[in-house]
């Protein structure tokens, strides 16, 4: 079995991202797949400080600290791009102006519910930043983590132990391993890397899988 | 005449009492008033409630207030980052109390104070930790958690340029939280790179009406490459 490596798991999230959608990519890994949208395709990122048609970094010696993203990393605008403020900004997210937003993950359940803002350990200092609002707004939010933690669990759950950041709001799990759908129904695996069998998984997740995959062409 | 511009940032601050509630713009350091923050930690006032969506970043603004001691509390979405390190030792000493809050609902609730609403439902945070407690309700079928607007006694902003009446505009993503805690504060003071002549600024391009501003003062310009 070949597991997808970051680069390749943001080129397949890529993939699904249609011409004329409005994007939203979370902090850390979902950023990467900014790098993997096809140029022919005119996709609309938003940055959730104020920014709608956010350009790739600048060169270096050409950042402008008054044009970040979401990370607080320097980006350009792209022509046709604007700029509005923070209640503007989480409109769009909230009342599903955002077509699709990609967060990372602590632990997803078969069910949709997400958990990514904090561990609830003892004296860990929490931060939420827009993860609710992103996680619940979006017309479709779409998750891309690895399958399992450091220590070999399965971050795909029947139920979140970490505290909450959204009760059924994720529809779509980009893994290292494979691609799932998530939802009311639970959890069905819509691709594997070559050399994995949906036993595999079911062992690796320990969650009941249906099998999705479309039918070969 | 009518004319907001005051001299100095110390001159602008200088009626921040004790026990105010201060709403800072900016995310991270774009948009940070920090001639304002400077001035405001030289005048004194503590035992602030501070909003702003972070809690310091580094050694200037918002983390200067916290590490000079004056914050008694703070409201905002992400506390702790790479180099929050004056919240994270005050927070852990028990010195500074923190209500988080998801960033839509900060901005909405700000919001709603400036528009004059009495509460808001948002779907933002139903479920989870930071509701609980809280009322909700369901609406057409959606879940809906209460939430109640953030009021400050001033606002502390920066904005690129103004006028003698207040109209401010903005430059690039330093806009975020401008224009909302202008509206949400009883009296707001605007840091500009510019003060302009009246009707220097397109009308149709303000972002700002004059309205919602009460002071403004004039620092150096904005430098176009500036390090944060």
């Amino acid at each position: 079995m070949e597991r997808l490596n970051r680069h390749q798991m943001a080129a397949r999230v890529a993939k699904d991202i249609p011409e004329g959608a409005y994007v939203n990519l979370g902090i850390g890994l979902p950023t990467t797949v900014a790098n993997y949208l096809p140029v022919d395709r005119d996709i609309f990122l938003q940055s959730e400080n104020g920014l709608l048609g956010m350009g790739p970094a600048p060169v270096p010696g050409e950042e402008d600290w008054e044009l970040i993203n979401a990370g607080k990393q320097a980006v350009t605008l792209l022509t046709g791009g604007c700029y509005f403020h923070h209640a503007d900004s989480f409109a769009m997210m909230r009342a599903g102006h955002i077509d699709i937003c990609v967060l990372g993950a602590f632990q997803v359940s078969v069910h949709g519910d997400l958990a990514n803002w904090h561990t609830g350990e003892p004296g860990a200092i929490p931060a939420v930043g827009g993860a609710m609002d992103l996680a619940i707004g979006a017309k479709q939010t779409f998750v891309m983590m690895e399958l399992l933690t450091k220590q070999g669990e399965s971050k795909l759950v029947e139920a979140c132990h970490y505290p909450l950041t959204g009760l059924g709001c994720v529809s779509r799990v980009y893994t290292d391993v494979a691609v799932f759908e998530v939802g009311p129904s639970g959890a069905g695996v819509l691709e594997m890397v070559e050399g994995l069998a949906i036993e595999d998984l079911r062992k690796l997740t320990g969650v009941p899988l249906r099998e999705s995959m479309a039918l070969p062409a | 005449m009518i004319d907001k511009s005051v001299v100095s940032a110390e001159a602008a601050v200088a009626d921040i009492k004790n026990g105010s509630a201060v709403m800072i713009g900016g995310f991270g350091t774009a948009g940070m008033p920090d001639q304002l923050i400077e001035a405001l930690i030289a005048q004194g006032a503590g035992d602030l409630t501070i909003i702003n969506n972070n809690a310091g970043n580094g050694e200037t603004g918002v983390a200067a207030l916290i590490k000079a001691g004056k914050v008694k509390k703070i409201i905002c979405s992400f506390p702790r980052q790479a180099d929050s390190h004056h919240f994270d030792a005050a927070y852990r000493a028990g010195q500074i109390e923190l209500e988080l809050v998801p960033q839509g609902n900060l901005a909405a609730r700000i919001q709603a104070a400036g528009a004059g609403l009495g509460a808001i439902f948002t779907p933002t945070g139903f479920g989870t930790l930071l509701a609980e407690g809280k009322e909700t309700r369901e609406i057409d079928g959606r879940q809906y958690v209460l939430e109640y607007p953030i009021h400050a006694d001033f606002a502390l902003i920066k904005a690129q340029r103004g006028d003698r009446w207040g109209n401010l505009v903005y430059r690039k993503t330093a806009r975020n939280f401008g224009p909302i805690m202008a509206m949400a504060a009883k009296t707001t003071i605007a840091q500009v790179a510019r003060i302009v002549p009246l009707g220097d600024l397109d009308p149709e391009a303000v972002v700002t009406p004059g309205i919602f501003v009460q002071r403004v003062i004039e620092t150096a310009p904005v430098p176009l490459h500036a390090v944060a």
